[in-house]
């Protein structure tokens, strides 16, 4: 696997630029993502990490292009190989979905049609998107579920998604994902459903995949450890935001921003036993009306006069990482007082 | 850990009938799922004691067994050394109680907090009626939240706070034994710290027995004194917290620790590291393997695993530490080579 900065000088895959997307709803609009800039150049897999309702599924949708009825991107750009997506039609979409950019879900069973059988549903692709012919699309369909390790494919290719276990599951939508060959497949929490050992197998087959491929991922989960598992570089959404940004290592090990702090310590952990666990005080922010100055302010411990004054965007610390906190400094102190257990 | 076992299976089996009767009838015997097969556990006095497998493994029906909420077709379960009855009385059922994983489908939406509590401890007489309005205010606030909590309705509350009012439920009959099946696994993270806090708080305060249940071993080493693992309806090692993350006996509890993934993990090594912790996926309990039921996932795996049954021995200091493994406690691991101790 070539470093990130190798990797960054090829130019990236996809660039996200200031993106923003409202909902309206019965309360106001909510600004579920504001104002949100990522790259992903070949090869790599970004980790998209944060709470529920921090925008970071939602940026996910915008990118493939299937955001909830209610809800549409009101400004920024999505920069596919340089041609931005946001202006494309449905039509011109599906033409992108699956060649250009594939989607892996949480749940398998609801993403999976039920009463189709599995090999056909892997097949699909090749034949709408590649024109491929019935037999070729099944031989393709096969040498997918040989990839991905589902035992006795030619069985199998005829079974229902109900006759798998989710783990095998999961490897079908795997399958389905790179049955076109993208360039970039998005994953939305693709292992929180599974078991420990199954969700062990299914992140190597991921690592595995993106190493032979060439393939990049955006990996969105709630779960720091497996975000240091498969991704290079993480970006730490809040409130619609992201807060801070860097490469996986420096950001979980040495955040310097208090949320990704909060996170890191509130997280129980095989192998560092705290005193007690910190949890982050108070509730996320509401969307409709966000705190002015920084949105994490009224859970902050660090937070001063003015943090709930200025706007914090994100700041380019050295070492290529960056952080939208005023006083990230205090971070860095905080871990060195605190306590652990190895 | 001298504490007496306050509660005790010993050879408890749990079991679902599977497939149509007519198919019974006609066969002239009914398919069984062995979702639980003979499973020895004690939990002790004050204890923090942590049951942890895959889905499937049986340790959610196993629970359900223990609270009284499930018959149990084999063994026994003996509170404070008496053996409960295939119908538990009411005063028994109080004893044990339960606090679910998912605190949105677990409380009743039609009826206020306080009604709900107020309910309980009437038709248990916790508390003469008099008292009913004072004691339930002292279980919200037990639990941290306000009084107001009492008049609103669960869907008013965020997933943590739901939690917290399914814990005060579980308190409010003051039970020994508190069974708390995957009490976070439904919390977002930051959530998930706070009820966390708030068992280990309520165990030191109350002396409660608490049985957790959880996948996340994580969770387990943070909360609990012991460890027992559940494989396919069976414990399959039972130790102290410490040993069970530093000396693992067991193949597939080494296989579980091996999976979980760590905040330092590096991906370049991770995808340049070789296979997974644990192969395969977990048999069917309707067709478990013959001898030992890990076998077929088990990297150790020899003729002996598939001819004999390993039961529960216990290692060289006593009791404390037991597995069902023929290659545990270095007995013929010399002829072994021990997995992932060492980079293969």
């Amino acid at each position: 696997m070539t470093g990130p900065t190798a990797a960054a000088a090829a130019g990236p895959i996809l660039a996200v630029r200031d993106l923003r997307v409202q909902i309206s709803g019965r309360r106001g609009t909510v600004r579920a993502v504001d104002g949100v800039s990522l790259d992903v150049v070949r090869g790599e897999a970004l980790g998209l990490v944060g709470e529920s309702g921090s925008g970071k599924s939602m940026t996910l949708r915008a990118i493939l292009g299937v955001l909830p009825p209610d809800a549409r991107v009101t400004s920024g750009q999505i920069l596919l190989d340089g041609a931005d997506l946001v202006p494309l039609s449905q039509s011109a979409l599906n033409r992108i979905r699956g060649p250009k950019i594939a989607m892996i879900f949480q749940e398998p069973m609801s993403a999976l049609n039920p009463v189709m059988r599995v090999g056909h549903q892997i097949a699909e692709g090749p034949r709408v998107h590649l024109g491929y012919s019935r037999s070729k699309a099944a031989e393709r369909a096969l040498d997918l579920m040989r990839r991905v390790g589902i035992p006795d494919p030619e069985r199998r290719f005829r079974a229902y998604p109900h006759e798998f276990s989710g783990g095998m599951r999961q490897r079908v939508m795997i399958a389905m994902a790179l049955s076109c060959d993208p360039e970039i497949i998005l994953c939305d929490e693709p292992t929180t459903a599974l078991d420990v050992t199954i969700q062990d197998q299914i992140l190597r087959l991921l690592a595995r995949l993106c190493r032979e491929s060439d393939v990049s991922l955006i990996f969105v989960t709630h779960d720091l450890p497996v975000v240091a598992q498969i991704c290079q570089r993480v970006a730490v959404m809040y409130g619609g935001q992201i807060i801070e940004h860097g490469d996986t290592r420096d950001i979980l090990l040495d955040p310097r921003h208090p949320y990704t702090l909060g996170l890191v310590r509130s997280a129980p952990d095989v192998e560092q036993v705290r005193e007690s666990l910190v949890p982050i005080p108070g509730s996320p922010p509401s969307l409709v009306s966000p705190p002015p100055g920084c949105r994490f302010h009224p859970r902050c411990s660090f937070a001063e006069e003015d943090c709930r004054v200025m706007p914090t965007p994100l700041r380019l610390l050295p070492g290529g990482r960056s952080t939208a906190c005023l006083h990230y400094e205090r971070c860095a102190e905080a871990l060195a007082a605190e306590q652990v257990t190895p | 850990m001298t504490g007496e076992p306050v509660l005790s299976a010993a050879g408890v089996s749990v079991w679902f009938p599977v497939g149509s009767r007519l198919g019974a009838r006609l066969r002239n015997q009914q398919r069984l799922l062995h979702a639980v097969d003979g499973v020895d556990l004690d939990l002790r006095r004050g204890e923090a004691l942590a049951l942890v497998g895959e889905s499937g493994s049986g340790k959610s029906t196993f629970a359900l067994a223990l609270a009284g909420l499930r018959p149990v077709d084999g063994g026994t379960i003996r509170f404070d050394g008496r053996v409960l009855p295939r119908r538990r009385s009411r005063a028994d059922l109080r004893r044990i109680q339960m606090v679910f994983q998912d605190p949105y489908s677990s409380l009743n939406p039609r009826m206020t907090v306080g009604g709900m509590l107020r309910e309980l401890v009437r038709v248990h007489h916790v508390v003469p009626s008099s008292e009913c309005d004072d004691y339930i205010r002292e279980l919200v606030r037990l639990v941290g939240l306000g009084d107001d909590a009492l008049r609103a309705q669960p869907r008013q509350f965020s997933g943590g706070q739901r939690q917290r009012i399914a814990i005060a439920r579980a308190l409010a009959l003051r039970p020994d034994v508190l069974v708390a099946d995957e009490p976070v696994s439904a919390l977002d993270v930051s959530v998930q710290a706070t009820i966390l806090n708030l068992l280990a708080d309520l165990r030191a305060e109350l002396g409660l027995s608490l049985l957790l249940i959880s996948h996340n071993l994580a969770v387990v080493r943070h909360l609990c004194d012991r460890v027992a693992v559940m494989y396919l309806g069976r414990i399959v090692e039972v130790a102290p917290t410490e040993q069970i993350f530093s000396d693992p006996q067991h193949p597939y509890t080494r296989g579980l620790l091996a999976a979980i993934p760590k905040i330092t993990d590096s991906a370049t090594e991770f995808a340049a590291d070789g296979g997974p912790a644990v192969a395969g996926d977990m048999p069917s309990a309707l067709r478990i393997p013959a001898g030992c039921r890990f076998r077929t996932r088990c990297p150790l795996a020899r003729e002996i695993c598939a001819q004999t049954d390993p039961g529960l021995v216990a290692g060289p200091d006593g009791a404390v530490h037991q597995a069902a493994c023929h290659f545990a406690f270095d007995s013929v691991t010399a002829r072994v080579p021990r997995q992932r101790d060492g980079e293969e």
